[in-house]
């Protein structure tokens, strides 16, 4: 149930930023997830269709996911490279030791809104 | 409709939560620690053994479970303060579960607050719960490659505990090996090798826990409060 818990938080997150600028209705949220998040982006996206026709903000709200690529740094030989691709043991020199450097992230890139100050009309 | 850029978290929310929480906690003087590990490493056999050893400070617990009771039941059977936290299937415990539980077991007549997030070396780490200090269990049959497989927690862990120390001659528990693995992604990390069972090691880790305490209650009461240098 990982998945409903990250949608409670984005709603409220939602919530927040609707009350400080004033919005009346989200067209659309736009994430950006990383490859290794471990977020089921499909299990995701019927979590939030099931929450978003109880929540009047976000009735009309379509989920847009983009992936961020995952990559790893080794400790070893001290290079990066893409995780999804290599896993766990560096390409380059074979080593074990390596560390996760981004890929795990789950970021609200943008909304699409009306309401509040419409600054271009 | 126009766009808004937003580049926050997700959980953005859960961290202005957890603030609300901490600073709750440092008002009151109770320390909340948040003590996370994977299903089974020993959090509640440590917590009985540290409840029976830190005898002069009260200490209380909330078990966090998907739905069982009978970690706190353990707890309460040892005399302590507790309350069982059922998720509801979630996997990890946020700031906003944790306020409503600490509401429930009152801070009153508390030193130490324990937090037994639910087992699980995942998402726990992604959830700032509003706890003060944030521990980790490790044990030694889990195997020494978890700092590898699961950075986050170790991460954001102050304290990371390496325990069921008794069993190492059965497994190739590496503790050296582990404890560079640890120091390379927290540096800060506290590391302290004990064995619940046997009580080998616990000491160092009261010495820590009740430091942090008195750190928790320093920073609280920085100002006059004490009587020492106000004296006339
Ligand atoms: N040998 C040995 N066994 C231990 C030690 N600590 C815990 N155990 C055993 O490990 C098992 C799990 O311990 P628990 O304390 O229930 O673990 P937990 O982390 O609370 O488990 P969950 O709440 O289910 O995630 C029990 O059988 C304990 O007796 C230890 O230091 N040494
Ligand atoms: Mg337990
Ligand atoms: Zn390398
Ligand atoms: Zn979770």
């Amino acid at each position: 149930m990982h998945e409903m818990g990250i949608v409670l938080h984005l709603a409220k997150t939602l919530d927040e930023t609707a009350a400080q600028e004033k919005l009346t209705r989200i067209g659309s949220v736009t994430l950006s997830v990383g490859e290794v998040s471990g977020i089921m982006t499909d299990l995701f996206e019927d979590c939030w269709n099931y929450f978003r026709g109880r929540h009047p903000l976000l009735k009309d709200a379509v989920l847009k996911i983009e992936t961020a690529p995952a990559v790893t740094f080794c400790g070893s030989c001290e290079r990066t490279y893409p995780t999804v691709q290599y896993g766990r043991e560096c390409p380059y020199c074979h080593s074990g030791e390596t560390w996760l450097l981004t890929g795990n992230e789950c970021i609200i890139k943008e909304i699409e809104a009306e309401g509040g100050e419409e600054q271009e009309e | 409709m126009r766009i808004i850029e937003l580049g926050a978290s997700v959980t953005a929310s859960n961290d202005a939560d957890a603030r609300a929480l901490r600073m709750r906690m440092r008002e009151s003087g109770v320390l909340l620690i948040n003590l996370m590990s994977a299903a089974g490493s020993g959090k509640t056999t440590l917590l009985s053994r540290l409840i029976r050893d830190l005898k002069e400070l009260r200490v209380g617990v909330m078990e966090a479970d998907i739905a069982s009771s009978v970690d706190a039941e353990r707890i309460e059977a040892l005399g302590a303060r507790a309350v069982q936290v059922h998720t509801g299937g979630m996997c990890h415990m946020d700031a906003g579960m944790t306020a409503a539980a600490v509401e429930a077991l009152g801070t009153e007549r508390l030193d130490l607050l324990f937090l037994e997030n639910v087992g699980n070396l995942i998402c726990p780490a992604e959830y700032d719960t509003g706890a003060g200090k944030s521990i980790m269990l490790l044990s030694v049959p889990e195997g020494d490659d978890k700092p590898l497989k699961y950075p986050l927690m170790f991460r954001e862990s102050d304290a990371v505990i390496i325990t069921k120390t008794d069993t190492a001659g059965y497994f190739d528990f590496d503790q050296e090996r582990c404890r560079e693995r640890i120091r390379r992604l927290n540096p800060r990390a506290e590391i302290f090798p004990v064995s619940a069972k046997t009580g080998e090691g616990m000491e160092a880790l009261e010495r820590w826990l009740r430091e942090a305490l008195r750190e928790w209650r320093g920073a609280e009461a920085a100002r006059p409060a004490k009587g020492e240098d106000a004296d006339a």
